[in-house]
């Protein structure tokens, strides 16, 4: 992760084939969890991601790696987006030692202090007061950092949304603001669930800036995303995005679907961000035939090799439950 | 037993007021609700009724005398058939009083602290450091242990509703502001779930918040936070976050605000794994436990009491006093029966073991201070003594303190046992507001003394 140097997407072709891959991983990622929930060996709640690598990724990019990030227990993208490595992400599914949390995560609560990943929630709205605290011990400190907190349009409901998004607002903290609205709150239709189903004017209410994004179009994410975090480094307060974007499988691994219709779901899977992304990078020439190839060889091996990583890996010895409750060590 | 009465409290920042007028006379019968006397500040003027029944025996201080301190016993109450020589053998107790909410006074109304412990009889039991000691309201002390801390490390700040420009809703943070700034004294708006998950967050990324709830009863808008983002993230992420934050604010029953602002969250915060919880009695017990919790590298929760706040107990002069959390501090030694119990109901349990040497029993009180961990070995070796465990709290009995305490004796304690453990707690209900039925709802004096006679089976 480098400096963004610009508040423009920059689309040179290893940029552009950069994006691909990130959004690949994800998929290629879940495709292989989905899979391997079948086979029981991750169990739990599974929530993925499909449809959505368009907008973790998109905003990763506008991040540095003194910056932090909150997201939900749809997760697995963000996670991988930010840096988390396969094998670490993939061993915590397994809930094996070398998870990145040592197997006492799972599925919906993914860590990385080193990257400054803060999880990995799985409370509706819990994580956005964790982001503005995260932010305003930033400002507190001097730090020009920028958190970006990920939040589905479910979290809209609750009163933490309202309360951070004031807090951070009044404090003008350095919160980028992220609603992944992929129009449903688990099986509630968003205009069942919202008053004002157009998510980001909610954020005019606290006089905080804010902006409706095709969550579809990776490049279209990064841009907007771009704008906002220079916004925010530079000390212009919280900013919003709305991300509308849609996920292709269920909501979690038990779930019929009868509250939408195959057609919609098809409607939506001609939007793919991948596919998107890269019928585009094709007829434009940024990538060739071979390119996609060698991309997709990479990745399947990269998943591979994370499976492979997290059968060999270990289970936590027995006599580590205790640990980690408290931390022992008082300070001087 | 004759009763004093004390000078009340028209709001938690109220020392001194003036006895405005007696509306009773010695001699006169006295029923509960009876209006004694008015009571006037410079914001209000305050009739001031009585809880207990009985005669007038003695008036203490003159109607129109001006600045009497709060605490200041006013007048003796006699029982039936009690002469007014007896006046001299008084039992302290506070007269519970209704109270017009002073100007500046918070949703809930002021009350006149308890005395301090067997005042009458001398000090009250100190620790014993053998060092210089200094006279401080339990406010006074969580107000310096904060500033001290604030000092010596730059990463720790308050935050709350009414902490700064109103110097604290029960002046606890009086005069931080003033020297910290508004950096460090941080107003919020009234938003429990978001400042105190700002707090966590501000935690995982190095500092070490201080969040004031007014009281605990808001906590419950913001105990998700405390429960799922502070006490759990830790061992969720393997030990790679930690949240050094301290939850703090007046926990339990205040005086006649009711039941949604009179409750004890005691049992509720020490059921979760990965907080501690501490319960702060004394100004010594106040200022060194709250020292421990800011430095503690975990969520502590410190659950202090209003009816405490401007109670004054002699503490260790020296700046550097601490407690350390998970040590019980035995207040009273004694052989009998072992009585345990936690923040104000220390008071509660030091005066029923003073009623009890009257009678010949010598009960050992137990000051747990940590409610979570909890000091099992001091408690055991009490009970190895006396073969007798009372244990005492305000809070309701059901999965309370009292029953975890039961647990544990039978755990480690069973041969040992000459009696079963008997619980005094508050009754299970929602707090009432009426006088009479509020002090029935939470354990008196005579409470702890029925029930360790009972286990000490003497009638």
């Amino acid at each position: 992760m480098t400096q963004p140097a610009a508040t423009k997407p920059h689309l040179s072709r290893p940029h552009l084939l950069g994006l691909l891959r990130g959004m690949l991983r994800i998929r290629r990622f879940e495709d292989k969890c989905a899979e391997l929930y079948t086979q029981e060996k991750i169990r739990g709640f599974l929530h993925l991601y499909n449809g959505e690598e368009a907008v973790s990724v998109g905003v990763m990019q506008a991040l540095t790696e003194d910056d932090a990030v909150v997201a939900t227990y749809r997760e697995h993208g963000q996670a991988l987006a930010r840096g988390v490595p396969m094998n670490a992400v993939m061993a915590e599914m397994y809930g094996k030692a070398e998870g990145c949390s040592g197997g006492r995560g799972g599925s919906m609560h993914l860590f990385d202090a080193e990257r400054r990943f803060y999880g990995g929630n799985a409370i509706v709205g819990g994580g956005l007061p964790l982001a503005v605290g995260l932010a305003l011990a930033d400002r507190m400190q001097g730090r020009a950092r920028v958190t970006a907190c990920f939040f589905g349009d479910g979290a809209v409901a609750e009163g933490e949304f309202h309360e951070s998004l004031n807090l951070a607002a009044l404090w003008t903290l350095p919160v980028l603001f992220v609603c992944e609205n992929n129009l449903y709150a688990m099986g509630t239709a968003l205009e069942r669930a919202q008053s004002q189903t157009d998510i980001h004017a909610k954020a005019a209410a606290y006089q905080m800036p804010s902006e409706a994004v095709d969550g579809m179009d990776v490049v279209a994410v990064e841009a907007a995303a771009l704008r906002a975090a220079a916004a925010v480094r530079a000390g212009e307060g919280p900013h919003f995005l709305e991300c509308r974007t849609y996920r292709f499988r269920a909501h979690s691994m038990f779930d019929a679907q009868l509250y939408r219709g195959k057609d919609e779901v098809e409607e939506w899977m001609k939007r793919d961000p991948i596919v998107r992304l890269a019928n585009w990078m094709t007829e434009t020439g940024m990538m060739h035939d071979r390119d996609r190839e060698e991309l997709e060889a990479e990745v399947a091996a990269e998943v591979d090799a994370s499976v492979a990583f997290a059968e060999a890996g270990s289970w936590e010895p027995i006599e580590t439950l205790t640990r980690h409750v408290t931390r022992a060590q008082a300070r001087p | 037993m004759a009763i004093q009465i004390l000078m009340p409290a028209l709001s938690p920042t109220m020392t001194e007021g003036k006895l405005a007028r007696w509306l009773k006379s010695e001699g006169d019968e006295v029923r509960s609700g009876d209006v004694l006397a008015e009571i006037e500040t410079d914001k209000a003027t305050m009739e001031m009724e009585a809880v207990e029944e009985g005669r007038l025996g003695k008036i203490l201080v003159d109607e129109g005398t001006e600045g009497v301190h709060v605490n200041t016993p006013i007048a003796v109450l006699l029982e039936e058939g009690e002469q007014p020589g007896d006046a001299a053998k008084v039992m302290e107790r506070p007269a519970n009083v209704t109270a017009p909410v002073a100007a500046e006074a918070p949703a809930t109304s002021a009350m006149p602290p308890p005395a301090p412990p067997r005042a009458a009889r001398g000090a009250p039991p100190e620790e014993r450091t053998g060092g210089a000691t200094v006279r401080r309201t339990v406010r006074e002390a969580l107000r310096d242990a904060m500033a001290v801390e604030m000092r010596r490390d730059p990463t720790v700040f308050l935050m709350g509703e009414e902490v700064g420009q109103y110097q604290g809703a029960y002046k606890v943070s009086q005069g931080l502001l003033d020297e910290f700034g508004p950096k460090r004294v941080v107003d919020t708006p009234i938003t429990e779930m978001g400042f105190a998950g700002l707090g966590v967050g501000a935690g995982f990324a190095g500092l070490r918040p201080i969040v004031e709830f007014m009281t605990f009863n808001f906590s419950m808008q913001a105990i998700d936070q405390i429960v799922n983002s502070a006490a759990k993230t830790l061992y969720m992420s393997g030990g790679q976050m930690g949240c050094p934050i301290v939850f703090r604010g007046p926990n339990g029953a205040a005086s006649r605000v009711a039941a949604q602002h009179s409750q004890d969250f005691a049992s509720w915060y020490a059921h979760v794994p990965g907080l501690k919880v501490v319960a702060p009695y004394s100004s010594a017990d106040a200022y060194g436990l709250l020292r421990a919790a800011i430095r503690d590298p975990n969520p502590v929760v410190v659950l202090e009491n209003e009816l405490l706040y401007g109670q004054s107990f002699e503490m260790p002069e020296d700046e550097e006093h601490i407690v350390p959390i998970g040590k019980a501090k035995i207040e009273r030694e004694g052989g009998d029966v072992t009585v345990v119990a936690y923040s104000r109901m220390v008071h509660v349990a030091l005066e029923a073991a003073a009623a009890l040497e009257r009678e010949g029993i010598a009960a050992e009180v137990i000051n747990l201070r940590s409610l979570r961990p909890l000091d099992v070995e001091a408690i055991v070796a009490s009970v190895k003594k006396t073969n007798r465990l009372v244990s005492v709290e305000e809070g309701w009995p059901y999965a309370g303190i009292g029953a975890e305490l039961a647990a544990l004796m039978m755990e480690h304690a069973f041969d040992w046992l000459d009696a079963p453990v008997r619980r005094v707690h508050g009754a299970d209900v929602p707090m009432p507001y009426a006088a009479n039925l509020e002090r029935l709802a939470l354990p008196q004096p005579e409470n702890v003394v029925e029930a360790c006679k009972a286990v000490c089976y003497r009638s």
